[in-house]
């Protein structure tokens, strides 16, 4: 573990948290999944990936921290390549949260679950328990480190799902679909806490009104490639890119009467 | 429902000497007991007597009231069944009982499943009613389990509820749909539901798998929580196996 | 089925309990095999690792569906034991596994089996049960045409056979460990005569499993992976049945390879058709004599259903043979039983008990089948007032009988 993500370097520009270059991937059955992806994420953004269903964005996801191997192209976290040498490293460094938090809560207790990727990290003792309150803490959810997970609300269960990521001091953050499932108060209380978070933001999603609210800029990934890169107001405005690409608003949502507050 | 979560269903929440010893002691010494218990001869009647002393004896440190001990001891009747037959059917000399004619040797069989099988039973319900299920599994770690044998089986502790909740929402799905399982012409449906909830159980692992994977697992889970006992606490929990050694030892010289 | 304490003597008990970790040791590296691939592998090679969540899912899916109920009539139902099911479904090596860690979790948590006969519970329940029903299924996979009415009818034969070969191995290491002197003969008849009845409810609901695998996933069948592109194929051009077609296939699929199965093994499979070949042309016929066969399986889970509660259902199954015993003792005169069998301890002897045991269970319960039936037609619209059987003993399942444990 290099000390350079614990403390932020302030002097010279840091390498883009995420920098996708060409990337293209078939499935082994033949299927091809990406065309030729190319994305930039700098450090301490906020970005949303937008797409129909079947657009890659799952594949996508995997390649950042190379549970899937580039076929063509490349994946870089802040200025490391995902590739086999650096596997360890990079799987610290991307945090992903699933979408269905019973498959990434797996341990016994929220608290081991949380422990889980430090102390496979290697980390023991004091350290690890700090580590464990303070990503649980960070979430709201410090008094409820001895419960199964199983006992835990859904909105909670999503909650520590970002703790056990979290705990790992990632590079950054890749949420896929946080706000499904969750009702009204869960979903705010999850966007006050990534809101709250310093930390590189990547969101899948397809709840466009949680993106609006949550990120400045968006891309929209379609048939395997990035189509529309840009702010997620404009993005949303655009109502024949919408419509080309199934993405669809709530009723009577118009982003163009939001006012989108400021970070 | 099944027993998952941080205590399970004969768990009872105490604090005892007994909640108090660590899993491991408490697993070896039922272990110890009950092989001791199965090794006594089944004529030393009394020895069985003494074996349900001792046992009653830690029920009441461990606060288990003995009414949680007998309701769990019905897990037993199919074999009291097992054993009612043995004086039918087993052979050699008879004897008359109450006007049957009764196997000797079946009567001392149907004794020994009893006897042996109620004190199993037993120990096992106060092992189970006074440790944590986090702490059993723990305990057979330490034990020196296979580590794979213990990831797998708190893997089954974690999802059991899950899938059990699966199932629950299949059921009410074919119920709301007018489903109603009546017979044999129904199995159908119903094997559709288990091989569903086979390939949801399948695919779960592999969501798993990925996210483990995603966070570092590379085949070893990290030691984050262990349990370790003091002498004392050894020796506190080799009270009743040694015990039983002594009972056992003279069951076989008298 | 789970046996406690002191049924089996001490040194037996140790020796089982050393082999059945040997055999453990060995399914936890076979596992490993089993179990890699996939696609999330990657170049750090991530294969092995899978092991510990899919068998953990795998054991934890085998505990839930011992607990899904399978209604047999009159309110009686019968659940799955899983053994065979496993083997087919994940793998001999994974089977035995994720059985041994469902029986360990059970002795340990619901006491139910002995701490001392664990060893003997894994040998028979998960190393046998596995092996035999593994064995049975690959060996008729290559006989037989490949097909998917192949795999569910080697799926069907494979429990049926996997079930009273377990009874048998029970008999075996209850004659070198027995703690009773009953004629070996004897143990050996009830246990296999029973046992050959619970392996038909066993190997229709296995097979059907199967069957409903196959058909939705058929590269999660690890015993029939090699055949599942071609079955892909085979589905779209023989099988062109929208809706409810499905449903049928595996049932007449099985019927298909019971037949297979009882031309290997004689005896007293001809009723094992029976329960699967329904809904087809001669249903009558059929019907009757499938519900006498299941409801004689069914009397034995009788009791196992008694409790709509899953933890105690799942602690019921083991007394499946010995109760079924009881029931046979309640309706045949007893001493003539016992007389007759002490007369003649040879084998031949147990294998008569064998029919003994099934004729029996079956005029027993022929009479339920009528009753059952007769009320089946007027009780269709009413609620689930069923649970007083004609045998007035109380099987409760009957608020909705279909369903897990609540």
């Amino acid at each position: 573990m290099s000390s350079t993500e614990d403390s932020r370097r302030d002097e010279g520009t840091p390498p883009p948290s995420l920098q996708v270059s060409s990337l293209a991937y078939a499935y082994p059955d033949g299927h091809q999944a990406l065309f030729g992806v190319d994305l930039t994420v700098p450090r301490g953004e906020r970005v949303a990936l937008l797409g129909p269903n079947g657009a890659g964005k799952t594949t996508l996801v995997l390649h950042l921290n190379g549970i899937l191997t580039a076929g063509a192209g490349s994946v870089t976290v802040a200025g490391l390549p995902v590739a086999p040498r650096n596997l360890a490293e990079i799987r610290r460094r991307v945090g992903i949260v699933f979408q269905d938090p019973d498959d990434q809560l797996f341990m016994p207790t929220v608290r081991e679950d949380v422990a889980f990727g430090p102390a496979t990290a290697g980390l023991r003792g004091a350290e690890l328990e700090s580590r464990v309150h303070d990503a649980l803490a960070q979430v709201g959810m410090e008094g409820h480190a001895g419960r199964p997970p199983h006992h835990l609300s859904f909105g909670q269960r999503r909650r520590v799902a970002v703790a056990t990521v979290l705990a790992m001091k990632p590079e950054i953050l890749v949420l896929d679909e946080p706000s499904s499932n969750l009702d009204p108060a869960s979903r705010r209380e999850l966007a006050d806490i990534l809101k709250g978070l310093d930390v590189t933001v990547l969101m899948v999603t397809h709840d466009l009104p949680y993106a609006l609210q949550l990120c400045r800029r968006s891309v929209v990934l379609s048939d395997g490639v990035i189509v529309a890169d840009g702010g997620t107001q404009q993005l949303l405005c655009d109502e024949g890119l919408m419509a080309e690409h199934r993405l669809e608003l709530p009723f009577g949502f118009d982003p163009g009467s939001v006012t989108v507050p400021g970070r | 429902m099944g027993g998952t979560g941080h205590a399970h269903k004969l768990y009872l929440h105490a604090h005892s000497p007994v909640h108090a010893l660590p899993p491991h002691c408490k697993l070896a010494a039922v272990f110890c007991f009950v092989l001791l218990v199965v090794s006594t001869p089944r004529g030393a009647v009394w020895a069985f007597g003494l074996y349900a002393l001792l046992l009653a004896a830690v029920a009441g440190a461990a606060r288990v009231p003995y009414g949680h001990l007998l309701k769990r001891l019905l897990i037993e009747v199919p074999f009291v069944a097992f054993a009612v037959l043995m004086p039918f059917v087993a052979q050699g000399p008879y004897t008359e009982v109450w006007g049957l004619s009764l196997s000797t040797s079946g009567l001392w069989a149907a004794w020994n499943i009893l006897a042996k099988g109620t004190l199993g039973v037993a120990a096992s319900v106060i092992l189970a009613s006074t440790t944590e299920l986090r702490e059993l599994l723990l305990g057979l770690q330490r034990l020196r389990l296979p580590p794979m044998l213990v990831q797998i089986a708190s893997f089954m502790i974690r999802y059991g509820d899950v899938i059990t909740d699966e199932m629950r929402r299949m059921r009410v799905a074919r119920l709301s749909r007018g489903f109603r399982a009546r017979g044999v012409r129904q199995w159908g449906v119903l094997a559709k539901s288990a091989g569903a909830l086979f390939i949801r159980s399948y695919e779960r692992g592999e969501r798993v798998h990925l996210a483990m994977v995603s966070r570092g697992y590379t085949g070893t889970m990290p030691a984050i929580d262990e349990v370790s006992a003091t002498r004392a606490q050894w020796a506190r929990a080799a009270v009743l196996p040694f015990a039983a050694l002594a009972v056992c030892l003279m069951g076989w010289a008298l | 089925m789970h046996v406690p304490d002191g049924f089996i003597n001490a040194p037996v008990s140790v020796a089982a309990g050393v082999a059945a970790a040997g055999a453990v040791a060995l399914s936890l590296r076979g596992a490993r095999r089993e179990l890699g691939g996939g696609p999330a592998t990657d170049a750090a090679g991530t294969t092995a690792e899978r092991t510990a969540p899919l068998a953990g899912l795998v054991a934890a899916f085998i505990f839930a569906v011992q607990m899904l109920n399978f209604p047999v009539a009159a309110g009686t139902s019968g659940h799955l034991l899983g053994g065979a099911l496993a083997a087919i479904l994940v793998g001999p090596y994974t089977g035995v596994l994720c059985v041994a860690v469902v029986l360990l979790m059970q002795g340990v948590l619901f006491a139910d089996g002995g701490l001392t006969a664990l060893g003997v519970n894994i040998l028979v329940m998960g190393v046998v049960t596995v092996l035999v029903a593994y064995g049975i299924f690959r060996g008729l996979l290559r006989v037989l045409p490949s097909g998917r009415r192949t795999v569910t009818g080697a799926s069907f034969a494979a429990a049926l056979i996997s079930v009273p070969m377990a009874a048998i191995a029970f008999t075996g290491l209850y004659a070198i460990g027995g703690t009773a002197d009953v004629a070996l003969g004897k143990v050996f008849a009830a246990m296999a005569g029973v046992h050959v009845l619970i392996g038909l409810g066993e190997a229709a609901i296995t097979a059907a499993t199967v069957g409903a695998v196959i058909a939705v996933r058929p590269d999660l069948v690890y015993g029939a992976r090699d055949l599942a592109s071609r079955k892909l194929e085979l589905r779209t051009s023989a099988v062109a049945v929208p809706g409810g077609g499905t449903a049928q296939k595996p049932r007449s699929a099985a019927g298909a390879g019971a037949e297979a199965g009882a031309g290997e093994t004689g005896g007293p499979q001809p009723v094992a058709v029976a329960p699967i070949a329904p809904r087809r042309a001669n249903r009558k016929v059929w019907l009757g004599g499938l519900t006498a066969a299941l409801l004689c399986a069914g009397v034995v889970s009788f009791y196992a259903s008694a409790s709509p509660d899953g933890l105690e259902k799942v602690a019921a199954d083991n007394g499946i043979d010995e109760k079924a015993q009881d029931h046979a003792a309640k309706d045949s005169p007893l001493a003539d039983y016992g007389i007759a069998e002490i007369a003649d301890t040879r084998l031949s002897g147990g294998l008569a008990g064998v029919i003994g045991v099934g004729a029996t269970l079956a005029v027993g319960s022929g009479v339920f089948v009528v009753v059952r039936r007769r009320r089946a037609e007027g009780e269709e619209n009413a609620a689930s007032a069923n649970s007083a059987t004609p045998a007035g003993t109380s099987a409760s399942s009957a608020s909705g009988s279909d369903g897990g444990a609540v």
